[in-house]
């Protein structure tokens, strides 16, 4: 017979989870609800559905490319990061040279640095460079990251040193270590760099408000927060406009759960 | 110097020119021209003009810096128990063998990848003051029912609200981990000496996660301090900059006034601010963190 702690805990589990999870249905519900039928407040069962506001949705601004935008913006600051990341890992960890300490504490110093200390002097040196309102100005900023190159660097120096020295006597070169030996051997670190690296540049706001304009180069929490200046009291498009945002990012986290709580937490236990 | 020295310093630039020549770039050369730029008045069209540290002593002097700091605390102050306690509860409830624990741990988390100003604008809608759910609900058990995002006193308290509501997972999964770290033998000892589920909790079980507690209160307020995605989505820092905070002020003095010199004078003090409080932090860990 389950006893009454049981029952307590389980009570709890599901009240939380209808609390995280209510919010989400409702942005479907009120996403399908006729526009007129919504100033009562929407209900649970609705009466007329209805994809209309998904049409508006896609009339107003060009939805698909920016949603897609928004993927290859983070695939490819991902890319950039794991890259740049565990290069400047591998160097600091395997090289020597003079004044390391040094050029690692500057890279630290950066890592410090808040994006809103960046970004009005960052604005200016795009529109100097005349790259403000491109792909290539929503990416600079996320090519390299402190934090990706600490966490790698972290990885890498904790790799047994016999390893390397090895393949050194075998005749590899620094190249081929990195690529066959040092690089298969830090995954779970580059796992955790990609997770951070991708959610990062998903979910970033204040660097595109900034320095876009154009509806084509968005990327979709700009597009989203755009949609809510033009349809302030339509909350279906609005609503529409969430779903669109969630549906993607909700796939990858169902297929990529495990990794991507994983991630998280290996950060935490240092 | 010799060829081996030369092929050496061929290799270092190889492997860190890649992420030196960016972070170079977009990271120091605009912190650099940020505090030069605070250093002047300037609209970002006419040329700049020289005042040396007014924009800083200006800034402190000026009423409305201290506001949008208390806002900021006042933001921390509310977010940081309520995602704490929340999270290390989640975290204590999944910390057992249970069915279903995957999916409830992965339903606690899906907010956390939903990005800011989705959350915003979902929470925005929920906390719609006539036909949100929320005072739906309220007035469905006759509670009263705040005007939220429209109400000066209630503005704040809407984003700390879908603010904790975005960061519990995220909480949780650090927790978790580190509960999960403990030692069960602790624990098992705590309990043939007869200590209590309740003493076994505060006496043992919380001592030994203060690294996590640590970890997520350092992060939770550097993140905390810096908060704009939510406020400028949900208030916009109204109404009547009742919930404007020092984020928001440094984007509306650079693309609303044209005051970019005072902007980075601002960003500069609130980096300040972040590093003294990360500063006393570390300092401080000592009296309460008890690494195993």
């Amino acid at each position: 017979m389950p006893n009454f702690r049981t029952v307590l805990r389980w009570t709890a589990v599901v009240a939380g989870a209808a609390v995280m999870l209510v919010p989400f249905l409702w942005t479907v519900i009120t996403s399908i609800t006729p526009n007129g039928s919504l100033a009562g407040g929407p209900t649970l069962v609705v009466k007329d559905p209805t994809l209309a506001a998904y049409r508006e949705l896609l009339d107003a601004l060009p939805m698909w490319r920016i949603a897609l935008n928004s993927f290859w913006i983070a695939a490819a600051s991902t890319l950039f990061q794991l890259v740049t990341g565990s290069m400047a890992a591998y160097g600091f960890a395997r090289l020597a040279f003079r004044g390391k300490g040094l050029v690692f504490g500057l890279y630290l110093a950066t890592l410090m640095v808040p994006m809103q200390v960046l970004v009005v002097p960052l604005f200016i040196e795009m529109k100097t460079l005349n790259l403000q309102d491109t792909y290539l100005s929503l990416l600079a900023p996320s090519i390299a990251s402190a934090f990706g190159v600490f966490l790698l660097r972290q990885a890498v120096e904790s790799l047994p040193r016999d390893l390397d020295e090895a393949a050194t006597i075998d005749g590899a070169g620094h190249l081929r270590i990195f690529t066959t030996i040092v690089l298969p051997l830090i995954r779970p670190a580059l796992a955790t760099v990609a997770v951070f690296a991708f959610m990062g540049s998903w979910n970033s706001f204040l660097w595109p408000l900034v320095v876009i304009r154009s509806p084509e180069f968005m990327t979709l929490p700009l597009g989203l927060s755009t949609l809510q200046g033009q349809f302030t009291t339509d909350w279906d498009v609005v609503m529409a406009g969430s779903v669109f945002s969630i549906l993607p990012i909700a796939v990858v986290y169902l297929f990529a759960q495990r990794h991507i709580i994983a991630g998280i937490a290996h950060t935490g236990i240092k | 110097m010799n060829r081996r020295g030369w092929r050496n310093r061929g290799w270092v630039l190889f492997f860190l020119l890649p992420s030196a020549i960016p972070l170079v770039l977009f990271t120091a050369v605009p912190m650099v021209s940020s505090a030069w730029v605070s250093l002047h008045r300037w609209n970002l069209i006419s040329p700049m003009e020289w005042v040396g540290l007014d924009n800083y002593t200006e800034l402190l002097r000026d009423p409305a810096t201290r506001d949008v700091f208390a806002h900021t605390l006042l933001y921390c102050a509310g977010y940081l128990p309520l995602v704490f306690a929340g999270g290390l509860g989640l975290a204590l409830l999944l910390n057992q063998r249970m069915p279903g624990r995957a999916f409830f741990r992965a339903a606690y988390f899906l907010p956390v990848v939903t990005s800011w100003v989705v959350v915003a604008l979902v929470w925005k809608w929920l906390l719609n003051p006539s036909s949100g759910l929320v005072n739906s609900l309220l007035g469905a058990l006759g509670a009263p029912q705040p005007g939220w995002w429209t109400d000066p006193a209630w503005a704040l308290p809407a984003v700390i609200l879908a603010s904790a509501w975005k960061d519990l997972g995220f909480v949780m999964v650090i927790m978790l981990a580190g509960l999960q770290a403990i030692p069960q033998d602790v624990l098992e000892a705590a309990r043939t000496d007869g200590a209590s589920a309740w003493q076994r909790f505060w006496r043992v079980t919380l001592p030994l996660l203060s690294p996590s507690t640590f970890f997520v209160v350092v992060i939770s307020l550097i993140n905390g301090f810096q908060v704009f995605d939510q406020v400028y989505v949900m208030t916009g820092g109204g109404p009547s900059g009742s919930s404007q905070v020092v984020v928001g002020q440094i984007y509306d003095l650079t693309f609303r006034y044209g005051r970019a010199g005072e902007a980075s004078a601002l960003s500069w003090i609130l980096f300040a601010v972040i590093l003294l409080i990360t500063a006393v932090q570390v300092r401080g860990q000592r009296r309460w963190v008890h690494y195993a």
